[in-house]
């Protein structure tokens, strides 16, 4: 039952901003059998996995690019004291700034195109992953790393048999919340820069003619997908590698 | 002679630690250092364990200097130190990387046999008592044949029954093994019941005070008048009468 409530809540929801439009007869919002009508239409023209697909692999590219360099570099920085020291302050001036800051620059350096999207992506996810893995370095156990010397383990021995290990129950939070920024960068990348992806859909449904009720439709996609992409990165924090560093003593 | 502290001095900026430090310990001894918290006995500890570089003095060990941390000789934390994200049998194989797995197999189902967490093999820290990750703890150190260990107020964050259960362990330990070791303590009756010797610690700059050898045989009878003037000297010894 406690598993339904939530499902519960979302109908509600659903429901009552049916009502709400069926009762005004407002054409600010269209009804939610609209936005479902539009992605069965969607569907038929063969464009909604099209530009699921689209979306998802800009997000893949940008989003992998990052994980592949920021992870490194940033445990590099975790354990070189003096490397983080001189470029700690330069991470931190350039992390506040949103990626759509960015756009001009990316359409200036890679042109229009799927291109400009994934730096994008690139960069949102870039920043916090560096400061993720940088700072698990440093709040690994002194004792773990005193204990690994002491068995005699070299440099790289070190790497992988405890700073690796000891920081991947932070750096799967981190890998998570970057996911989420990714994707929200996504669509505002695709709203600019491309001409297919959900994010793409929404600026064009409004701009060829008012059609809300596609609006609407991309929202939907975007929110939905977002929730299973948390959901799957979540699976990961269950696995018995990460657990450990969850459990509350 | 195993291991032997010459002339050690040791400061961190301009507060001294530790004062001209001389102290010798045989193959096989169990020494304990006894002094009150802070006084700089785990120091000390971090210096012979090469953890720490001495301000002044050196630490030989089989007559050759210490200058870092060694496989052959294992620094043994409070419970702390077990890897959270090893399962039992993993922890206690951590430093048997170099070993035929044959070997590695028949040297992890000796251990956790010895220090009884047989059926634990494939338990994670979170899942164990404190008193079961201190055992992984000394299996893990004991499992790579160390001949010297270093334990740290090992059994400091353990309750008082639990405390008394793994002294026992580590006496049958050190009885069947016969490594040498040195254990930091600020518990007066813990030292009594463990050392050959105790070494007693001054306040901070710490000095070697006193060096008292426990000439009571294993296993130690708590009410014996030897061992209760034993006690009673140490406390003297610290300016502490033993009344509450």
């Amino acid at each position: 039952m406690r598993r339904l409530v939530p499902f519960l809540g979302v109908a509600l929801a659903v429901f009552a901003w049916h009502l709400a439009v069926v009762m005004t007869g407002t054409r600010l919002v269209p009804s939610p059998w609209a936005a479902v009508r539009a992605i069965g239409e969607l569907a038929q023209k063969g464009l909604l996995l099209k530009y699921i697909v689209a979306s998802l692999f800009r997000v893949t590219w940008g989003y992998f690019l990052a994980l592949l360099l920021a992870i490194p570099f940033g445990i590099a920085l975790g354990t070189w004291r003096r490397g983080e020291l001189a470029v700690n302050p330069l991470i931190q001036v350039l992390r506040p700034i949103s990626p759509l800051a960015w756009i001009p620059i990316a359409i200036l350096w890679f042109g229009v195109g799927d291109l400009s999207a994934v730096f994008l992506i690139f960069l949102a996810s870039f920043f916090p992953l560096t400061v993720t893995a940088m700072q698990a370095v440093h709040n690994i156990e002194t004792i773990h790393l005193s204990a690994g010397t002491n068995f005699g383990l070299s440099r790289p021995q070190l790497l992988v048999r405890v700073i690796l290990p000891a920081i991947l129950p932070q750096l799967v939070v981190g890998m998570r919340l970057a996911l989420g920024v990714a994707w929200l960068v996504v669509v505002a990348a695709e709203m600019i820069a491309v001409n297919s992806g959900l994010g793409f859909l929404i600026v064009d449904a409004r701009n060829a003619g008012d059609r809300y009720d596609l609006v609407v439709a991309g929202m939907i996609l975007i929110g939905a997908i977002g929730v299973v992409l948390d959901l799957l990165m979540r699976r990961l924090e269950t696995l018995d590698f990460v657990r450990w560093g969850y459990a509350s003593e | 002679m195993k291991v032997r502290f010459s002339n050690i001095n040791h400061h961190f900026g301009s507060t001294r630690v530790l004062d001209r430090i001389d102290l010798d310990v045989k193959e096989g001894e169990f020494v304990c250092i006894l002094g009150p918290s802070g006084c700089g006995k785990s120091t000390l500890l971090n210096i012979v364990g090469g953890f720490v570089k001495p301000s002044e003095g050196e630490v030989r060990i089989d007559d050759e200097p210490v200058t870092g941390p060694d496989p052959r000789r294992i620094f043994v934390f409070q419970e702390r130190g077990v890897f959270p994200w090893l399962d039992v049998e993993q922890n206690i194989s951590f430093g048997l990387f170099k070993l035929p797995e044959g070997e590695q197999r028949r040297r992890i189902d000796h251990y956790v046999q010895m220090v009884g967490l047989k059926g634990f093999e494939h338990a994670y820290p979170r899942e164990l008592s404190g008193g079961m990750k201190q055992r992984l703890e000394v299996a893990r150190a004991l499992a790579v044949n160390p001949d010297v260990l270093y334990l740290d107020e090992p059994f400091g964050a353990l309750d008082s029954i639990t405390r008394l259960q793994m002294r026992r362990e580590l006496l049958r330990i050190w009885e069947a093994e016969r490594k040498t070791i040195l254990f930091v303590t600020h518990d007066i009756e813990e030292s009594v019941q463990l050392a050959d010797r105790v070494v007693v610690m001054s306040q901070r700059p710490a000095r070697i005070q006193k060096i008292v050898p426990i000439d009571i045989p294993h296993p130690r009878d708590l009410s014996d008048p030897r061992y209760i003037a034993l006690r009673d000297s140490i406390f003297g010894e610290i300016g502490l009468a033993h009344q509450v």
